[in-house]
């Protein structure tokens, strides 16, 4: 039991190769009826990076998420995770390949303690069988034990939240649930861990723990992390790549500053039009 | 094959089509207006019946006083209903008010046996009983009648509900309780409304559907053939629930003539399955988009 | 947070009964369940039979519907098929009663599947009223396939059998019965401290984000089926034990409400609340017998409304449960304990 707990961590902290390109959107395009969500939508994304998708309300972004982690077909386009087209390849079955997700509407299990919400994360890695769970003998007791303390070890200590561990989820505090989420998520193992907005309506000092985890998630475990946020600072912070989206389209992508300073991300935040222009035309009765 | 026979029975599963729409009607109302799918239509139906028994033949009183009077009665009683069982359910889950309505039917049988004792009744004949032939097809009065008093307050209830401002004040609950409420409508006073209103229907259907059949504290069961009527035509669909009543009614009745009794209930129940398979939404149902 | 019980290792805090008093009392609990058939008389006997046939029933149901989210009607039927098929074993196969209600399990859970396959396209309501359709049609098959089911007059078996030793009376059958009953309770106390347990738990709360964590909804959705099937098919198969003689009318629709009725009561995703809930609403339609028994010699006509009395308190415990305690009697167990612990102190 010791020694594949620690090959089991050693793995993880090994150096991600750099450069490397983990997941990539190819030409996604994604339909409601007659609405587009999504249109030819491309970019990469690099292992052991931090990469952020920016874009106004609306852009597509939480569409983009579910495109990725399985919960909607693209009408056109290929996902590709770890090299493989996974267009075919259903929600679940992406989880158990190592994509991990939060969501922007807290998804946590209100019946359930904050323990067996993240214990639910490893789900898909656990190999209990109806027989062995009715009996709770050898393998399940052993999975279950094994999976206990690794979570205790690994992702309670570190994300600080071992004072909550017994209790329902439902009567936590917003910036705690999110963290719980996160919690779930790296229980999942996961390669790749897609963050939809992950400090959204928390406060400053939440804010900058969970910039704190997140860095750590991807400096101490090695995992890549692709993230929806609209908190500029910290997208600006920590993200290597950044990519902008309005209706369903990439404007623009590339280092942080850049796409800071681009024009076109600028108009779309702030609305474009020629200020003066619309001033003379009101002044002349519409 | 007799074709004579063949169309009779046509004609008799039209008829008691009619009365499924109507029922039906009453519960795709419910389902639109306050997301509830009431499992006790059938028993309250069955308790409109029953009222109907007592005003006419235990009071004795005319019909014109009986039935108007069975109908407010169970209409009160369907007020009474909303205001102390479904009212403290609001916000619950659509499940649990699903399975308070399964304790309230249970509720009513026990009721309805208690007071009127739990053996089949007939009730007092008040439609004519001379047959109608249509062509050459014999249909028994009473079906016929039925029929056309259901096709009627169908008719008058969709023309009300199209244009009448309470029917937009009940499609806007339909779509948004929350927002219909911040926009000054009485949600509270529509899920009132909603309820007396079909269990007048539902009353209004059970005299009729007693008045052919006789009634029994199991007449409930009839419900079970209105829920099938209504998941077959999808369940916020009215239109739905009307080609669905007639659509089952027929199945039923060619069943019951063809197979044999037993077989109607597994007819329906076999459509059903059928149409959760290949449908599942219904006929006319919309399916809501989920989202993350 | 209860005081004094400091756990040692992680296998300690997962363990069912964590308390030295909860251990005690399981043990008391043990011990009267082996004295009981040497001290109960028949009436006893009988009831306490029917009440652990209920439990393993309505544990099964509160798997699927309390645990699971997915509302059941159909579990009177499947306790049919679980019947049926004892009873046509024992006639014509004379296997052993093991075996028989391995079997009864078995089929009764490849019934539920089937019922269950709808939940790949529809939920809720429609799932429930899906499972009224399978009762409809089941009731269909025992009144009908006589060759097989013996039609409306059903089938009578003979008793189960240890080594040539008859089990005819209730205090005999309880052999049979009430072990049973422990092992199947433990397995569904066990089912809940392993992933499937939670992944039956993350479907009823919100199945669509669980599928993105991982967890192959129609697969669970079908094992929550089978597993809550299983159940009925064995309580089906005791209670044929039980009665020996099953008929289509044996497993009415209204037994089925009488389960949902009891997880209800209980405690919906509590197995102590399904224990509870089958023995309350077992109990119930006894005390109004007796109650009856008193009444009636004031007032004659007890008796006649006895049978609707029972039908109303049925509909009305859930009308009152769901509206006032949704958690059941178990969380109201569960206040009576804590009360218990920290006096005198409130909480």
């Amino acid at each position: 039991m010791q020694m594949r707990q620690v090959s089991q961590s050693a793995r993880s902290i090994e150096p991600p190769l750099l450069n490397q390109e983990i997941l990539a959107v190819d030409r996604v395009s994604l339909s409601f009826g007659g609405v587009k969500a999504l249109s030819n939508v491309s970019f990469s994304v690099k292992e052991g990076s931090i990469t952020s998708v920016i874009g106004p309300n609306g852009a597509g972004k939480t569409s983009l998420f579910n495109s990725i982690s399985g919960f909607y077909k693209p009408s056109e386009g290929d996902v590709r995770f770890l090299g493989e087209n996974v267009n075919k390849i259903t929600a679940p079955e992406r989880a158990e390949r190592g994509m991990a997700r939060t969501f922007q509407n807290i998804a946590l299990f209100k019946g359930m303690t904050v323990l067996d919400n993240i214990k639910l994360g490893r789900h898909a890695h656990l190999k209990t069988n109806v027989l062995d769970a009715l009996f709770y003998f050898g393998r399940a007791r052993r999975e279950e034990c094994e999976l206990r303390r690794e979570i205790e070890e690994r992702i309670i200590d570190f994300l600080e939240i071992d004072h909550i561990r017994n209790q329902s989820v439902a009567n936590l505090s917003y910036g705690l649930q999110k963290r719980v989420e996160l919690a779930r998520a790296l229980a999942m193992q996961p390669k790749i861990l897609l963050l939809d907005e992950p400090v959204a309506g928390m406060n400053r000092e939440e804010t900058e723990d969970m910039a704190r985890f997140i860095l750590d998630v991807k400096e101490e475990w090695g995992v890549t992390v692709l993230m929806v946020e609209h908190d500029m600072g910290l997208v600006m912070d920590l993200s290597d790549h950044v990519v902008c989206l309005n209706f369903g389209k990439v404007i623009t992508e590339g280092l942080p500053g850049d796409v800071q300073a681009h024009p076109d991300v600028i108009s779309a935040y702030l609305g474009s039009g020629d200020v003066a222009a619309l001033r003379k035309k009101f002044k002349e009765g519409k | 094959m007799d074709w004579l026979f063949f169309s009779e029975i046509g004609l008799a599963g039209v008829g008691s089509g009619g009365l499924y729409a109507l029922t039906g009607l009453a519960l795709v109302l419910i389902y639109k207006a306050t997301r509830v799918v009431n499992m006790a239509i059938g028993e309250i139906l069955m308790f409109g019946a029953y009222v109907f028994m007592g005003f006419s033949a235990g009071l004795a009183l005319p019909m014109w006083a009986a039935i108007p009077l069975a109908i407010l009665v169970t209409g009160l009683m369907g007020g009474v209903i909303e205001r102390l069982i479904i009212r403290p359910m609001l916000g619950e889950s659509a499940i649990s008010i699903f399975m308070v309505t399964i304790g309230l039917g249970s509720v009513l049988v026990g009721l309805v046996e208690i007071i009127w004792g739990a053996n089949p009744q007939r009730l007092v004949e008040f439609m004519p009983s001379d047959p109608i032939f249509i062509g050459e097809a014999y249909l028994s009065s009473k079906v016929g009648y039925a029929f056309a008093i259901a096709a009627v307050v169908l008719g008058l209830f969709l023309i009300v509900f199209r244009t009448w401002r309470g029917g937009v004040a009940l499609r806007a609950t339909a779509g948004d309780q929350a927002a219909a409420y911040s926009m000054g409508i009485n949600v509270p006073g529509v899920f009132s409304s909603v309820w007396v209103i079909t269990a007048m229907i539902s009353a209004g259907a059970g005299i009729l559907v007693g008045s052919i059949g006789g009634i029994s504290p199991n007449m409930g069961v009839y419900g079970l053939s209105v829920l099938v009527v209504v998941i077959v035509g999808g369940l916020d669909s009215l239109l739905g629930a009307l080609i669905a009543g007639v659509l089952v009614g027929i199945i039923e009745t060619y069943a019951g003539a063809y197979l044999g009794g037993e077989y109607k209930m597994l007819a329906t129940f076999c459509l059903l399955v059928l149409v959760l398979v290949v449908r599942p939404y219904g006929l006319f149902g919309t399916h809501e988009i989920e989202r993350l | 947070m209860r005081i004094g019980t400091a756990k040692e290792n992680y296998l300690h805090d997962a363990a069912l009964f964590d308390t030295n008093v909860q251990r005690a009392w399981m043990v008391a609990l043990a011990a009267a369940l082996l004295v009981l058939p040497f001290i109960s008389g028949q009436y006893i006997g009988y009831l306490v039979c029917l009440v652990l046939i209920n439990i393993v029933s309505t544990t099964g149901l509160n798997i699927l519907t309390g645990f699971t989210g997915l509302v059941s009607l159909g579990q009177a039927a499947f306790m049919g098929v679980g019947a049926y098929t004892v009873a046509i074993l024992e006639i014509n196969a004379g296997t052993p009663f093991l075996l028989n209600l391995l079997i009864a399990g078995g089929a009764a859970s490849l019934v539920g599947v089937v019922v269950g396959l709808p939940s790949l396209r529809v939920k809720g309501l429609y799932l429930a009223i899906a499972t009224i359709a399978a009762s409809v049609i089941l009731h269909f098959v025992f009144a009908n396939w006589t060759s097989v089911t013996g039609g409306v007059s059903g089938l009578t078996m003979p008793p189960a059998s240890i080594f040539g030793f008859e089990l005819v009376q209730p205090n005999q059958v309880y052999w049979i019965i009430m072990p049973i009953t422990v092992v199947m309770l433990f397995g569904a106390a066990n089912l809940f401290r392993t992933r499937i347990g939670r992944a039956f738990i993350a479907i009823r709360d919100r199945d669509i984000s669980a599928e993105v964590l991982g967890i192959r909804l129609l697969r669970y959705k079908l094992l929550s089926f089978a597993i809550s099937s299983f159940y009925a098919g064995v309580a089906g198969g005791l209670w044929a034990y039980f009665f020996r003689v099953i008929t289509p009318e044996s497993f009415p629709l209204m037994m089925s409400i009488f389960f949902l009725a009891a997880i209800i009561v209980g405690g919906m995703g509590s197995i102590l609340g399904g224990i509870l809930g089958a023995v309350f609403m077992t109990m119930v339609p006894e005390i109004l017998k007796m109650m009856v028994g008193v009444l009636s010699p004031i007032w004659p006509d007890a008796v006649a409304v006895m049978s609707p009395v029972r039908i109303i308190v049925f509909g009305g415990l859930i009308i009152f449960f769901l509206i006032f305690e949704p958690d059941g009697l178990a969380e109201i167990w569960r206040n009576i304990r804590r009360f218990f612990h920290l006096w005198p102190f409130r909480t």
